[in-house]
């Protein structure tokens, strides 16, 4: 299966994020912000939210992207552009599941320990994706 | 579209009478007559006087509705409750009171108890007999069934599964969509299949027997989780009888399949339609369809179930 590693970036605004997914993940010129180290940090700045990735479209009954790989410490967050609901449902209860992910309902969840965290949707159980934290 | 405009009090175009006429296709269930063992069905219009005649001279009738999906508000169907309405009136609407009324699960869309209650409120206008339910995947998905089980499944075995006799046909609900596994289909478990083997083992073979559960008994599209991954070991257990009709809902659909002395159907949604197997992108609902093709498209068929050789065929025909 192809997948690729997201780059991490900070928090600017979840609109701002989708559209730098939807255009292919390339790099960004935002002004504020920008890509943010993925090496750990103990105290992010003040100015800036934590580590966090995402969103996850979920989209055509489908997670894009299906694989993820995310340094220990993201937070990472699913937001559902189908009609109808879904979850990111841990398959082996590693994380807390989302409950039922309406249109654009959101789902964010911060990984604190490396590990593969495979995950499904409830509802659609042919849906399956993976976070890989490292 | 013009011909379906009455009243058109919003000025978008269409009513709310034109707007469950175009919704021919959603307001729709199946009634079922059971004739000295033979089950025969149809699908049930406003307008057909020839499903009132096959339910008079029956044995008994039973009505199958599906997915309701209340608490879905989206295109192509913004008013769910509407077109389950006008399922339930058209069940009245019915020459001979049906016996029973069977829903085939997805009676909510995202399983809250407000949908639960709606679902309950629309069906207490339903001038039948007995009700029973299994749950879709939409009904038991956010708190593992049950709220689903506490209103829906009193009396049931382990998530909702059951049995019962009316007039020398036996009927088992099954349930085949808890504890659902990542990348798989629709499951029904062991202890689900050794209850089911003991519930059909006093029965002589000549006993006819209905099946009902959500998703597909028979392998209709894996890619889309539409079928049930054990559902071989059930049906292995359904062999020995003459007489097997499988009703179930899940895919949105009409779709029949004869194996053997064994008759698969699945309903229409009251809701929305979803695509053919692989012909869209996803199973999400269909969205984009023009109201005056709908029913064209989606039409109303119907099946009848006929005997012939000892065997059951199925025979396809529009009520157009």
């Amino acid at each position: 299966m192809r997948w690729r590693t997201l780059q991490i970036w900070a928090v600017l605004g979840a609109e701002l994020i989708a559209g730098f997914l939807a255009g292919g993940c390339r790099e960004s010129n935002a002004a504020a912000g920008g890509p943010v180290s993925p090496s750990p940090m103990a105290e992010p700045p003040a100015a800036t939210q934590p580590s966090a990735t995402g969103p996850v479209g979920i989209d055509n009954f489908s997670y894009n992207p299906e694989v993820i790989t995310v340094p220990v410490g993201t937070t990472v967050t699913w937001v559902n552009h189908d009609d109808v609901p879904h979850t990111v449902t841990s398959a082996d209860k590693r994380f807390v599941s989302s409950p039922a992910l309406d249109t654009d309902g959101r789902f964010s969840q911060t990984f604190t320990a490396p590990g593969t965290y495979a995950y499904y949707c409830a509802v659609h159980p042919h849906m399956t994706g993976k976070v890989i934290v490292k | 579209m013009s011909d379906h405009i009455e009243k058109n009090l919003a000025n978008d175009g269409i009513d709310r009478r034109g707007f469950l006429k175009c919704m021919a296709w959603a307001g729709t269930g199946m009634l079922w007559s059971v004739s000295g063992g033979v089950l025969s069905s149809r699908a049930f219009g406003a307008d057909d006087p020839a499903v009132g005649a096959a339910a008079a001279s029956a044995d008994f009738s039973f009505v199958q509705v599906s997915d309701s999906h209340i608490g879905f508000g989206k295109e192509p169907n913004k008013d769910v409750v509407a077109t389950f309405t006008a399922a339930v009136d058209r069940i009245n609407a019915l020459p001979t009171r049906p016996d029973l009324l069977l829903h085939t699960g997805d009676l909510t869309h995202l399983s809250k108890p407000a949908e639960f209650d709606t679902v309950a409120q629309v069906l207490k206008g339903a001038k039948c007999g007995e009700s029973f339910y299994v749950p879709g995947e939409h009904d038991v998905f956010s708190d593992g069934g049950k709220a689903f089980k506490d209103r829906y499944g009193k009396n049931t075995k382990g998530t909702g599964w059951h049995s019962f006799e009316h007039k020398g046909v036996h009927f088992v609900g099954l349930v085949n969509v808890a504890d659902l596994k990542p990348g798989g289909l629709g499951t029904l478990g062991v202890d689900q299949i050794a209850w089911l083997k003991k519930d059909l083992e006093p029965l002589g073979a000549s006993t006819p027997v209905v099946v009902y559960a959500h998703v597909p008994l028979w392998t209709v599209f894996p890619k889309w989780g539409w079928g049930t991954g054990d559902s071989a070991d059930a049906l292995a257990l359904l062999k020995r009888f003459g007489s097997v009709t499988v009703l179930n809902g899940h895919i949105h659909q009409v779709l029949q399949k004869t194996e053997g002395n064994i008759t698969f159907h699945t309903a229409r949604s009251t809701a929305f339609p979803q695509p053919a197997p692989g012909q869209a992108e996803s199973p999400g609902p269909m969205k984009n369809v023009a109201a005056d093709k709908l029913r064209s498209m989606l039409g109303l068929t119907s099946v009848k179930y006929v005997e012939k050789h000892g065997e059951l065929a199925v025979v396809d025909e529009t009520l157009e």
